[in-house]
């Protein structure tokens, strides 16, 4: 299963850049091809660990690669404690993300690429 | 007496205004104690010029998770409100920065896997002044970003006997509202631009929440009528007002106190004290 960060919940729709603090996040079962939506309100206004929490909302789901814009050192250390793979991406809408990823042609993250709070 | 500068916007004056306060009173041979609670950047030691006699760590208390006992049920994670702690299948992660020593996981764990271990934050330092001012700074430590244990640990040094003049953060969050907690009067320093007005504003209402007494200086006093207009509107006394002046710049930008450099402008200090007085019914 395959986690991408999204502005408005359809694939359609642009890929969120942030990560922990995304407006929904798109379940993508590439087996199964269907889609679950994640609203990630919460987390979106949480005063803090924002990146944390939504990395264990994702690990808890079973997905094992997340595509979004950038990953802070936080969300990093947990998808990387948990074997999860993350692929940046931007300027893009979350079904084009899909098709990229599938075709190899997203930049997998080894370390976080922003700061915190960027 | 335990006065409290704040200002909801930063550089308007606060420590200017504190220091000072604290100098005058001392020279009019009170027994002071100035008490650094703007641990993020505590200035006021630079006009105030300390020895110091002694240094202490401040320290919080940070989960440690037995990895041995621990049957990662997820159930401290789901539980934190600081999000500062995860459980992935056979790990747990701890995120130090991000906890605020509540201990709740430490007491919710079903297989008591979780104990305290203490972490260093910053520091305070303690000692007095020339003119006889007792003085305590805390200092965070940079990068951390919870100044409330350290402030904590500044006002544990409070002095019962003494007039207490406290610096307190700029801004209205958890640092602030730590320092007025148990203030006897606040003076908010403001200045006289839209942006100073709009902070104080905000900062007041915190003010007014803890139902503290309080009153405004306005320093570097000029043309903006709106902040009168809203002060005298909303009958919000003014306790002083400094001008615009060139010569307290140039006296501040070489850490020295106003009274030294510019003894003119005792008598406005004189004001404020007398004006604290008659506010709060108590003689400084």
């Amino acid at each position: 299963m395959i986690a991408i960060t999204s502005i408005d919940g359809t694939i359609e729709g642009g890929l969120d850049e942030r990560f922990g603090r995304a407006k929904k996040i798109i379940l993508y079962d590439s087996e199964k091809q269907n889609i679950n939506v994640i609203d990630n309100k919460l987390n979106m206004s949480a005063s803090q660990g924002a990146g944390i929490q939504t990395a264990q909302n994702i690990i808890d789901a079973g997905v094992k690669v997340v595509i979004s814009g950038h990953l802070g050192p936080n969300a990093f250390r947990v998808l990387n404690a948990a074997g999860i793979e993350a692929f940046a991406a931007s300027n893009i809408t979350v079904k084009e993300a899909i098709e990229a990823y599938r075709n190899g042609k997203l930049i997998k993250l080894t370390g976080s690429d922003v700061e915190g709070h960027w | 007496m335990k006065i409290v500068f704040a200002s909801g916007k930063g550089g308007t004056g606060k420590t200017t205004i504190a220091v000072n306060l604290a100098y005058y009173l001392a020279e009019s041979g009170k027994k002071v104690q100035y008490l650094d609670c703007d641990v993020e950047e505590p200035n006021g030691h630079l006009f105030l010029k300390p020895d110091y006699d002694n240094k202490t760590a401040v320290k919080v208390m940070v989960p440690s998770v037995d990895l041995d006992k621990c049957n990662f049920c997820g159930r401290c994670s789901a539980e934190c409100r600081f999000n500062a702690i995860v459980t992935i299948k056979d790990k747990v992660l701890v995120f130090q920065e991000l906890c605020h020593g509540c201990a709740l996981c430490v007491r919710i764990c079903p297989e008591k896997a979780i104990s305290e271990e203490q972490r260093e934050i910053g520091f305070i330092e303690e000692g007095s002044t020339v003119n006889g001012i007792s003085f305590v700074q805390g200092v965070l430590n940079v990068g951390e970003p919870m100044a409330v244990p350290v402030i904590t640990a500044v006002k544990k040094n409070f002095k019962e006997d003494y007039i207490r003049i406290i610096d307190a953060p700029p801004g209205t969050s958890c640092p602030v509202v730590k320092t007025i907690t148990d203030a006897d009067f606040v003076v908010f320093v403001t200045e006289p631009t839209p942006f100073g007005l709009h902070d104080l504003k905000i900062a007041m209402s915190v003010a007014i929440n803890m139902s503290k007494l309080f009153g405004v200086v306005i320093n570097r006093d000029g043309e903006y009528p709106p902040l009168k207009e809203y002060l005298d509107q909303e009958d919000i006394p003014v306790l002083m007002s400094v001008p615009e002046d060139r010569d307290i710049a140039e006296a501040y930008s070489r850490g020295e106190l106003l009274l030294i450099s510019l003894p003119g402008y005792r008598d406005h200090f004189k004001i404020l004290a007398d004006n604290i007085m008659k506010l709060t019914g108590k003689s400084l």
